[in-house]
Parts: structure tokens; sequence; C-alpha cells
């Protein structure tokens, strides 16, 4: 195991990067200066400034670190699949300073004793913050409310039921005025459990094919109906995660534009990959929600660009080897998804689907609003968190690459175009490409 | 990382069959040497001893997930007419039901010097994995899985076809019934497909078509009379009890009534049409007693062709797979 913590209180200077942070409307070429964990200064160098280290961080983007709305760490209870310890690092090395675990740990985060468990961890090994998701119902049974002001005071930045169901809607729509109450946000991934078979793929001529159970788009936009009418009704902040298919960017843009508080994100392997793809049982195309159709898939892109979709997440779900070594049907589903999260979100960039400062608002200001985090910005005098990514470098991913403990990637052996070089987490450097050999 | 597609995975770089997992992605050529193999084979069932040498001192082992009793006689008759060893082992009360993984299990067996597994899984594509991340050394054949594929079955339907038909290409075939759930049908439509039928037709109420079936190569049709119209050969499947339990259906009778057939039925077809049924068959229920019965059902002549369909595969993998074996040696 590795104990190696990053290093702190050093005064670091990062010399003429493109500086991004579209919260103060910044987008120049400059220096950063870091010092006391803070944002010392940009532009100029703050008086009696003397720097540890200097990095060249020439045609390369400074922006604020990634916040990333959704992301296991799988601790505590399944520990063979990551640590916090590993999956903070991970993210580290994927330019992530915050990221939000949801409730499934085992024992579930309906307890103020989890979810502190969680942060003591995550502060112990210092690579990341880790903000958890409580429990909407207690240990996520869809039956009793859990214990939502306990668990926002001792930090969870919202409450959620993930894909489990709830009894019924008379108790659901009690949970929603329940948070409403505290002005808890509700992080909803919105699905019907009938429509939702275990080992299925996407409604289409791959599932007729490959003979698996076939998941429509019903399956999640059935749910998410009902949900707006619910959030409607008990007046709650509510967040969708990990849409999948082009009608449910359609149902957020209509709640939107009559006011609803409500935001979306997509994972973004959701934005790349399709269920054409899982043509040969591969089951790291395994995920849940599934991959879906071309059109799905060009929808959620709209979605995105149109700012309907606001947050990009990595919906990262490290497994051991052997959680994907089973028929297809018996694997489970998801993907380690960290280092591919900036270099795949860039790639929206370089299509010219978003700008630069868009890209920036998507995977760090507007995720840091949704969850109430002074973050996901360079504001002087604030926590430096930040990464440096470049662009134009090209590399390719292998096992050996990836920190996390999870290697299951269906872009395993892929070239991809974009890298982070350095991620400061509060002034600390939790990873470093830049500068080294 | 580009997935291996089950039809590239079955063969070896000279093209033979190596395992045999899915008809889908196999050309003509390949498919017609396994009923001209099967032909060869037919006889062996007549001969005073039954059996040739081609599989003598290998171990065949009949890995079955789902009980049948059919399916896994008749492969391990064509398993011993080969001469070969032939184990079966009852899943159901070994290691999975402990907790070992399907991994485990097939190393040990793989380590048991096994040359063949007869695969039948409830997972579709497990025979796939099983060929491409445990025992790729091992010949798989697949024996049904899931609502993937039984190409074995689908084969010796072609037999049949061939026997009865003789080409391919000025038939139209109709399969009726449970297509959804039916790892027959989806085998028997890449099979068609690639022996060059002029049409293939699936009929069936809604709820047992697939989505995008169309994709496949076939027509869709909701109605006997005009899905059989003209039609040269008639596959029925088996309906499952348990569909009307799943609100797939309203009743057993209704079904009869709409889709089941019929002598009345029948008559839509061609009048020389030939009756197939990949067995056991629910009389009353997908057929008429009379009309399974009746001198235009081949639906016996498939049990008997069965036998010697799976010889031919078997003995194809076997070879495929020690060229393959060979080559590796020489490369080493």
């Amino acid at each position: 195991m590795d104990y190696s913590r990053p290093a702190f209180n050093q005064r670091i200077v990062i010399r003429n990067g493109r500086v991004i942070d579209p919260r103060n409307v910044l987008d120049q070429v400059t220096d950063v200066y870091v010092a006391d964990g803070l944002i010392a200064g940009i532009g100029s160098a703050p008086v009696g400034f003397k720097p540890d280290l200097e990095v060249d961080a020439s045609g390369m983007l400074v922006i604020p670190g990634a916040v990333d709305v959704c992301a296991r760490v799988r601790e505590p209870g399944q520990t063979q699949k990551g640590t916090i310890h590993s999956e903070t690092r991970a993210a580290a090395a994927g330019g992530i300073t915050h990221l939000c675990c949801p409730p499934d740990t085992k024992p579930v985060i309906d307890t103020r004793a989890v979810a502190a468990l969680i942060q003591e961890r995550a502060h112990q090994s210092g690579y990341a913050h880790v903000l958890p998701i409580g429990a909407l119902t207690r240990g996520l049974e869809g039956q009793q409310l859990a214990e939502m002001h306990a668990l926002r005071e001792t930090g969870c930045v919202g409450v959620s039921q993930l894909r489990k169901p709830v009894k019924d809607a008379q108790t659901l729509l009690r949970c929603l005025e329940y948070a409403s109450t505290f002005d808890l946000t509700v992080f909803f991934q919105s699905e019907e459990p009938s429509l939702s078979l275990k080992g299925g793929i996407h409604a289409g001529p791959t599932a007729t094919r490959l003979g698996l159970p076939a998941i429509p788009d019903t399956a999640e936009t059935i749910a998410l109906s009902r949900d707006l009418l619910l959030v409607q009704q008990a007046g709650v902040r509510a967040h969708f995660g990990q849409l999948s298919c082009r009608r449910s960017v359609e149902l957020i843009a209509a709640a939107q534009r009559e006011g609803l508080p409500v935001t979306a994100d997509v994972a973004v392997h959701q934005l790349f990959l399709t269920d054409e793809m899982i043509d040969g049982f591969n089951s790291q195309y395994y995920t849940r929600p599934p991959l879906r159709s071309e059109q799905d898939r060009q929808g959620l892109i709209d979605g995105v660009k149109a700012g309907v979709i606001s947050i990009l997440c990595s919906d990262h779900q490290p497994h051991e080897a052997a959680a994907k070594l089973e028929p297809f049907p018996s694997t489970e589903p998801g993907i380690s998804a960290f280092d591919t999260f900036l270099p795949l979100s860039y790639q929206l960039v370089r299509t010219g689907v978003l700008t630069e400062s868009e890209w920036v608002q998507r995977i760090a200001m507007n995720p840091a609003l949704l969850v109430g985090l002074d973050a996901g910005h360079l504001e002087l005098g604030s926590n430096a968190n930040l990464c440096v990514f470049d662009p134009a470098k090209r590399w390719k991913l292998t096992e050996e690459r990836m920190l996390s403990a999870g290697k299951n990637s269906p872009f395993l052996g892929q070239s991809l175009q974009g890298q982070v070089q350095l991620t400061l987490k509060d002034g600390a450097i939790t990873y470093r490409r830049l500068g080294k050999s | 990382m580009t997935p291996t597609k089950p039809h590239q995975l079955q063969l070896n770089e000279q093209g033979q069959l190596r395992h045999f997992l899915t008809t889908e992605g196999l050309s003509r050529e390949l498919l017609t040497e396994i009923l001209d193999t099967a032909d060869s084979f037919v006889s062996v069932g007549r001969q005073a001893v039954k059996k040739v040498p081609l599989l003598r001192g290998k171990t065949v082992v009949n890995l079955f997930f789902e009980n049948s009793t059919r399916t896994r006689t008749t492969f391990e008759l064509a398993a011993k007419r080969l001469s070969a060893d032939v184990l079966n082992i009852n899943i159901s009360a070994s290691s999975t039901s402990k907790g070992e993984s399907l991994r485990d299990m097939l190393w040990n067996l793989e380590y048991m010097d096994s040359d063949m597994f007869i695969v039948r899984h409830g997972d579709s594509g497990a025979p796939h994995f099983i060929a491409e991340f445990v025992c790729p050394h091992v010949a798989v054949i697949n024996a049904g899985d899931g609502r993937h594929a039984h190409p074995t079955q689908a084969m010796l339907d072609m037999y049949t076809i061939r026997r009865h038909k003789g080409a391919f290409e000025h038939l139209t075939v109709a399969i009726i019934g449970d297509i959804l759930h039916s790892r027959v049908a989806r085998s028997q439509i890449h099979a068609l497909n690639a022996l060059g039928a002029r049409e293939i037709r699936v009929i069936g109420p809604k709820t047992l078509i697939p989505k995008d079936i169309e994709a496949l190569g076939v027509k869709v049709f909701y109605n006997m009379a005009h899905g059989l119209h003209d039609v040269d050969v008639i596959s029925t499947l088996r309906l499952q009890k348990e569909r009307m339990e799943s609100a797939l259906l309203p009743s057993e009778s209704e079904f009869y009534r709409l889709y089941g057939l019929s002598t009345e039925k029948l008559a839509f077809a061609k009048p020389d049409a030939i009756i197939m049924h990949p067995g056991p068959i629910n009389r009353g229920v997908e057929i008429e007693s009379a009309v399974a019965d009746s001198e235009r059902s081949v639906i016996l002549n498939q049990v008997n062709y069965g036998i010697a369909v799976r010889m031919a595969v078997l003995s194809m993998a076997m070879s495929g797979q020690n060229a393959d074996a060979s080559n590796q040696r020489e490369d080493a």
C-alpha cells in the first residue's frame, strides 16, 4: 500500500499558461502564484515572493480543479474495488480537486458516522476533497426518511436515492418536501425499475442481435417525468445525474423553461460511446444507464452545448478485474473514468461543441455552484485548487498509467489527446508530470 | 480496445472453425462445409459399429448450466460416435452454486486436459466469454446461450431444409412465435441469410418480436395469413409457460387461435411446405397435434440429423483448434 501524501506549503509559480476562469471572466496567458495554499497572485507576484518551484506552462491551460459530482471511491465496504486513498490519488491525476461520492457505500451514507469517516479518510490521504452525498431514505431502502439534516451538518452536499426505488409516490414526495425544508439538493438518477433489467443494454438492434435484455429509453423518461412533477410540487432543488437519452434532455429543457430549479449532468463516456460498441459482448462497455443510440448521443451533446446539461461528470466506478470477467449479463456495470474525464471532455472543445470557457464551466464552475462550494474558480486569495492541462499532448491509456485500483475502461489501449500535467489541492501538489523528465 | 466479435473469435488464422459460438458472420462456404460433413456422418448411425475414430483420445466435457435432456444427449452421442471420452457435468449440483466463479471452475477442468467444452448457459455471451477470456485453447461449442444463439440447432435445421428442399436460393422461410426469447430463431436467421434464402419472415405478436429485428434481415408479420402466404419452410418455436405469467400473452388458447400452426393456417403456405420444430413440442399451443404428426412435419428427422450435424461441428472445431495449436508450436 502506498501511504504517500502530497507536499504542502510550497511556493509555486506557474508561468506562461493560458489561465481560464469563467467566473472572473479571465482568459489570458499569464503567471499564477501560489503561496500558503492560496492563489497569491495572477499576473504579478506578491511582494517578496520567492518560489520553491517554478514550472513553465507554455501552450497549456491553467484552470480551476475539476469538481466531479459523481464518483465512487468504494470505501467503506468495497475496498477490493478501490479505497479513498487509491481513488483520490487517481482523481488528482485526472485534474480533479473535489469529488462527490454517492451514498451506496457499505454501510450506506445515512448516518453522521459514515459521512464523517469518509471525509476523515480523505483528509488523511490529502489528494482530493471528498464530499459525500447522503442517502435520501434510511439504508436507501425507500421506506423511511434518512436523517438528512444531520447528514447536511456532517458535510453532505445533497441527498440521493440513486437508482434504488422508493416505496411509492407519497413517500418520495415527503422525502422531497423534507429535503426542501433544509434547502438540500436532491440528486436524482431517474430509472423505472421494471424497465431496467439486470444485464440489459439499450433497446435496439444490438440488444436484439446479442439476445441481451433490452432497456428502452422510457426506463429513464418515465421516471424522470414523474420525478420532475414531484420536484415541482415539493419545491425542492433537484439535480438529474447521468442522463442517457435525447428525450431526457428535452424533458429537462422544458422544466428549465418553466423555471424549475433543476440542473442536469451527463457522464462524459455517454457522449462518446454507443450501444453498437457492445457487439462482441465486451463487458467494459457495460454501464448503467446503458450506452444508447447514436441519436441519443447526439441529443446529449446538443444538450451539453445548449447548457441544458450544465455539468459533465466522470461517473467513475472502479472495479476489480473479476467483476468484469463473467458472462456479460453477470458482470458489474461501470467504467473507471478519472483518467479519461478531462481528455475526453476536452474533445468537445476541439470539435467546436464548447469553447474553453464553457468547458471549464461544465467541469468546475457549475458543479461547484451546484454543491455550494467555494471552488471552481481562480479568485485571488482563495484556496489554490487548480489544474494545468496540456491540450496537445497525445498519450495512450494503459493499465500501468491508471492510478485507480480499477483498470476497467473501454478506452484502454486507445490514444487520447490532452493530459493533466499538474494538480494543486489547496496549494499542495497532488499530481505532477510537468517539469519532470 | 476493439471488441472481439464472436464470428472473428471462432475462426483460426486459416479461416477454419476452432470454436462454434454463433452462425452470425460465418461464410456460406463454411456453413456448406458443415452440411457436407454432416452428410458423410449420417450413415455412421446405421452401421453395425456406430463409431468413427476422429476424436479418439480426446476429452469432451458437456457443461450444461441449464437443464436439457435432448440437446445434451445428442451432443453426447455425437461425441461418442466420434470415439471421444465424454464427461457430463451437472452444474446445478456443482461448484457455481457453492460460490466458485465460472472461471475458476473452467480452469480446473482445463487443467484436467479437456479438449472441448460443450456449453449451455442462461447468460447470453457465456460461451463467447469462455472462448475469449477463460480457455481459448479448448474448443468451445455453444449448445445454447441465453437468448443469443443456438448454432448447432440452426445448422441441423439448415441440414433438414437442404435434405428436403435442395438449394436455399428460392426459399421463403417463416419463423413463428416467441422470437424475443429464442436463440434458435436468431441463429436460424443468420444461417439462412448466409446460405442465401430468398426471404425470411418472423410472425408473432409485438410482445414477442424484439425491437429492430428487421436489422437482422427479416420481414415482420403480425398475421399468420399474410406471413405464411407462399412459404416453403415453416419453423415453429416452443412457447414457454412463463410468457403468460410475465404479461407477454393473455393465454395459451388465444396464442393458439392466432399463431398456432393449425391445418387451417397451414393452407396459406405452399402445398409442399415443410414444418420444423426444435422441440420439445407443446401440442395444441404452438402447433396442432395432427400437423406435428403429418407427413409434412420433419420434426423427427431433425432429431436424427441433429447427431450427424453435431458430429460435423465437433470434428471440424477440434481439427481447427489442433491446427491452431500446432501452428503456435511452430511459431515458438
